[in-house]
């Protein structure tokens, strides 16, 4: 094993990187002996489920797979899943992911955080990881709210929100965390439901064949803080019929090259308003409804789409808001290696020697 | 330069021993540029040199205003120097301000050669003079040599189609041509140098290298200056000798580490006064398999560094006080991994923004102790800029054999200053590196292979690094408490202590030289009564100072330590053979502390954090003192620090603020004497 990485790197280019000569990896591969203690019902459990299922798909090793998270409850998940980890500290684990990632293309590095490691101290990380197009696979638990710390609200929670640190509501405006990744420059976003394996799944594969920074928002509820009900779509009731915006709707799923309509009935879709060129709600049957295209490189598109939801829908909708081919910070990095060498590494002692030395005779 | 020094040869050149000279303009005349050029002639000649620049924190400061003169000092030896000189002999003066913050420094009798241009109604005003200085005498006591550099520098670049604001520009060079001349340094090297840094400006560089030119020939051709000096090269050992700035030295040790180690370099780092340099050398090094992060922030930088350990890097981070604050968190994250890296910390004054391009050595303490729990690493600091090379080497070879952060201490007056380095052939390097973990290193109970992450090297107490890519050995780390061989997550509390007392015990084994003493006078016991130690930078000014008491006849020993944690095992014993332990240093004594912790032996303390290094005089009169007192009288309390023959000086801040209180008169003593040195009790 070279420290480098280089060579294996460019060997397992053609091939499932660290497969060759060996039997296909299975989810007992991937899975550690250790106790998962996550609350029950907590969605963090379903999440893992679908990584150690996922993984064993995508091809690579698992001591190709390294997973990198910071403080909070899912960011436990590295102890559960038998790969090279990091349970780093708190807001941090992109750093440490990047550290990893740029020197190894080898490697697929996926990074665990939640509403509060990543959008709050970890705030800055988060917007320069997407920024930067490293080759980082986000996954953002959203349950809106600090668990692990005792139910304390988060920049994901909504305004109002009665917690231990805000009894009488909370004051601040929250983040939406796909506006805040487009906004970053990212070119793979994504939203999921913890309680949807077959859309986490779709969406988890998706994000990992992206070559670059994918942030995915996997929404959830937490089942001791702040639960959440699930809302498959189209369970509700009566008051659905009438209101775009009923939270018993569920979420819009948005599915690339098809309209975006919704409601018990597709009664409803998502128009564009020719008067002001922006997002709104209109008729299903409009032949203006927007027909879905996540690789629009202009991100405003998906901007407006991922702040429909503070204007007129219950909430954001789940799906690929974006995903764009921009080369990696990663592809990069390694180029610029690549060029400044190629003749082999420089000699280190006409380094250390230079230009200006002088002989000084014995 | 006292021109008493040496004969005048018949030539009509006079040889010098040494000459302290100082170049001093504004924050944009390019006097960082012209000294250190100076510098690099001098030691292509053969020269010892010594280097101080000293710049304000502003990148441009008011123009012609004190607070924007830049400065850059040298010293130039015909023998072993290793301190920028406490006074110019030599002052150049691109303006009144440079003159006017500068002229209190320089030696009676001292050269001065300045540039009449700007002395105008508006620059001595900018620069707080109420008369011309070159008109009301105060100037007589110095050699003066009033010149208009710019004009005579404009004139010479005429035919160059610059604008006239760069035609003036060029008077740093001019300056330089006519200081070279003086000095009988050749400016071909100069020159070269001027063609490569301009070659896509043609004009700029034809002009710059026509200002040089005429400022020789001005010194040449114009009867102004009698006499020309020399200063002859000086005896170093035999080898291949380049000019090294602290930085660039720091910043080449860590490349020969990696290779040394066969590893790539990365380099985490995030912009921050003075250690910017190290990111800016290392990032030109790509061909070398150098990979250098310019990461969004302190955290990040190191975050990216553990990341890149993690992955098989030689991880590195530099920074300086007050990105080490930040990054404390993931240095005690690196220390319960056991992940090898390297955390330079170019020391500036602190707290806070402190005072950014000045020095300090107020981070031990934080360097030592800085993090919550208990966090032990080695800590080691560079002695002089060339010696950042062999220290960066260190810090590495530690970090590489025992799996831990490893703080190396620098400071801006290493990072800045400059001296002769003797290039090393490649195999004088030392042998460093990690053997990683292939192998699965146990079998669990039912006799299938594991590996153990955390079971550990008996001698060393090293645990065994696995890094990613390598099949089988695939394991989970993190800040949470470690099962002691798994590295499983563990909340028990024996296991924390057996851990906690673990990591404590490898960094207390790591090896590290015995401490050296350094006394013509004899071996510990039986030569002088009174050892000065110092660390890091005051190595220079503290050696030199003991020579110069040894020349008047008196008995000091001299040891520094490059270990701050652990430390040399001998260090007790060594400091008791002494009746007094004096340690000065650039902070109120926090190696002092450290010692009698440590070693349970208190020492005597003189302090100053004045942001530039000690003089050399100034600790020559204090040990002096110190030597005196033990000799008198041996209760060094009333010797030890007197000024001015007074009972208790340099400045016991207890003493003088119970003077001020009492109103007594101590403030005359303690201005006199800027330093604060304390007696904390006999032995």
């Amino acid at each position: 094993m070279s420290p480098t990485g280089e060579a294996e790197g460019a060997a397992r280019a053609e091939e499932p990187a660290g497969t060759a000569g060996r039997r296909a990896p299975t989810v007992a591969d991937f899975t550690t002996a250790n106790e998962v203690r996550w609350c029950p019902g907590c969605g963090d459990h379903a999440i893992l489920s679908t990584m150690r299922g996922l993984l064993p798909a995508l091809g690579v090793a698992p001591e190709n797979t390294v997973v990198v998270s910071g403080i909070g409850c899912s960011s436990r998940l590295p102890y559960y899943l038998d790969t090279y980890g990091i349970h780093s500290i708190h807001g941090r684990a992109p750093t440490f992911a990047t550290g990893v990632s740029i020197n190894r293309p080898d490697l697929s590095v996926w990074v665990v955080t939640g509403d509060g490691d990543a959008l709050s101290i970890g705030g800055n990380h988060l917007i320069h990881a997407l920024r930067r197009n490293v080759n980082l696979k986000i996954l953002l638990f959203n349950n809106h709210i600090y668990g692990l710390t005792k139910g304390q609200f988060s920049p994901a929670s909504k305004v109002g929100t009665v917690s231990p640190s805000s009894p009488h509501g909370s004051l601040d405006y929250p983040f939406n965390p796909i506006a805040l990744a487009l906004g970053a420059g990212a070119t793979f976003v994504a939203r999921t439901i913890d309680t949807d394996r077959r859309h986490l799944t779709a969406t988890l594969t998706a994000a990992a064949a992206h070559k670059g920074a994918a942030l995915i928002e996997i929404r959830q509820g937490c089942p001791t803080f702040n639960n959440i009900p699930r809302q498959p779509r189209g369970s509700g009731g009566a008051t659905t019929e009438n209101d775009p915006a009923s939270p018993e709707l569920g979420p819009i799923r948005l599915s690339p090259g098809l309209p975006i309509v919704f409601g018990p009935n597709d009664q409803w879709g998502i128009v564009r308003d020719p008067n002001t060129g922006e997002l709104v709600v209109g008729n299903g049957g409009d032949p203006r409804v927007v027909v879905h295209d996540p690789g629009t490189q202009n991100s405003t598109y998906a901007y407006a789409l991922s702040r429909l939801a503070e204007t007129a829908l219950g909430e954001a909708p789940i799906g690929v808001y974006r995903s764009v081919s921009q080369p990696s910070f990663d592809q990069l990095f390694q180029e610029r290696l690549a060029t400044a060498r190629p003749g082999g590494r420089g000699e280190l002692r006409s380094l250390l020697t230079g230009s200006d030395s002088w002989v000084v005779a014995g | 330069m006292p021109t008493d020094q040496l004969p005048e040869r018949p030539d009509g050149v006079r040889r010098l021993e040494n000459v302290v000279i100082r170049f001093a303009g504004d924050s944009g005349d390019g006097m960082q540029l012209t000294g250190d050029r100076f510098g690099a002639q001098a030691a292509a000649i053969g020269n010892d040199v010594a280097t101080l620049p000293n710049y304000p924190a502003e990148i441009r400061a008011p123009s012609g205003t004190v607070a924007g003169v830049s400065s850059y000092q040298l010293h130039i030896a015909d023998h072993d120097i290793t301190t920028p000189g406490d006074q110019p002999d030599v002052l150049i003066a691109m303006n009144p301000a440079a003159l006017r913050a500068n002229i209190t420094e320089l030696r009676p009798g001292g050269v001065i050669i300045l540039d009449t241009d700007s002395f105008t109604e508006l620059g001595l005003d900018k620069a707080g003079y109420e008369v011309d200085p070159l008109t009301d005498g105060s100037l007589d006591s110095y050699q003066l040599f009033a010149i208009n550099l710019t004009g005579l520098a404009s004139a010479a670049v005429a035919d160059h189609n610059l604008k006239r604001k760069d035609a003036a520009r060029t008077k740093n060079m001019y300056a330089l041509g006519l200081v070279s001349w003086m000095f009988s340094q050749p400016i071909e090297d100069t020159a070269d140098y001027l063609r490569k840094r301009f070659a896509s400006k043609p004009d700029v560089q034809a002009a710059n290298i026509a200002a040089l030119r005429a400022g020789w020939i001005y010194g040449e051709t114009t009867e102004a200056f009698a006499t020309v000096y020399e200063v002859k090269p000086a005896a170093l050992p035999p080898g291949t000798y380049r000019h090294m700035k602290g930085n660039k030295g720091i910043a080449y040790g860590l490349v020969a580490a990696a290779h040394q180690a066969g590893m790539p370099l990365f380099l985490g780092a995030y912009p921050i006064t003075p250690a910017s340099e190290v990111l800016h050398e290392l990032s030109l090094l790509t061909s070398y398999d150098v990979r250098s992060f310019q990461a969004e922030d302190e955290i990040a930088a190191i975050g990216a560094a553990i990341g890149g350990s993690f992955a098989g890097m030689l991880g590195v981070t530099v920074t300086s006080g007050p990105g080490m604050a930040l990054k404390s968190e993931a240095i005690g994250l690196a220390v319960i991994m056991e992940m090898p890296l390297v955390i330079v910390n170019v020391q500036r004054g602190g707290p806070s923004t402190g005072l950014p391009t000045k020095t300090e050595q107020s981070d031990l303490l934080q360097a030592l102790y800085g993090r919550h729990g208990e966090a032990p690493l080695p800590v080691i600091a560079a002695r002089s800029p060339a010696d950042g090379f062999a220290s960066a080497l260190e810090a590495a070879r530690i970090a590489l054999a025992y799996r831990t952060p490893v703080i190396l201490l620098s400071d801006s007056y290493i990072a800045n200053g400059s001296e002769p380095w003797r290039v090393p052939e490649l195999d004088e390097l030392p042998d460093i590196g990690i053997e990683l973990a292939t192998e699965p290193n146990a079998v669990d109970e039912v006799g299938n292979p594991v590996f153990l992450p955390y079971a550990r090297d008996p001698a060393t107490l090293a645990r065994p690094l696995a890094i990613p890519g390598t099949p089988g050995l695939a394991h989970r780390i993190g800040g949470l408490e470690k099962q002691d061989l798994t590295g499983a997550v563990s909340y028990d509390a024996d296991n924390h202590d057996l851990m906690i007392r673990t990591r404590q015990s490898k960094i207390d084994g790591v090896d590290v030289p015995p401490l050296e003493v350094d006394d013509p006078a004899g071996p510990p016991g039986s030569g002088a009564d009174v050892l000065v130690i110092g660390w890091g930078s005051t190595w220079g000014p503290i050696g030199e100072a003991c020579r110069q008491v040894r020349a008047d006849g008196l008995k000091v020993a001299q040891a520094h330590l490059r270990h701050l944690a652990p430390l040399p095992a001998n260090l007790a014993s060594v400091l008791s053979e002494y009746h007094t332990v004096l340690v000065p240093e650039m902070n109120l004594g926090q190696l002092a502390g450290h010692l009698r912790r440590e070693t349970l032996i208190d020492t005597v303390g003189y302090n100053q954090t004045r942001g530039m290094p000690f003089q050399v005089s100034e600790l020559a009169s204090v040990i002096t003192r110190v030597i005196q007192g033990v000799v008198d009288d041996d209760t060094p309390e009333q010797a030890a620090v007197g000024g001015n023959g007074a009972a208790k000086v340099v400045g016991d801040v207890t003493a003088r603020l119970t003077a001020a209180k009492a109103g007594v008169g101590a403030g005359g003593k303690t201005t006199v004497t800027h330093s604060d040195a304390t007696r904390e009790a006999g032995r």
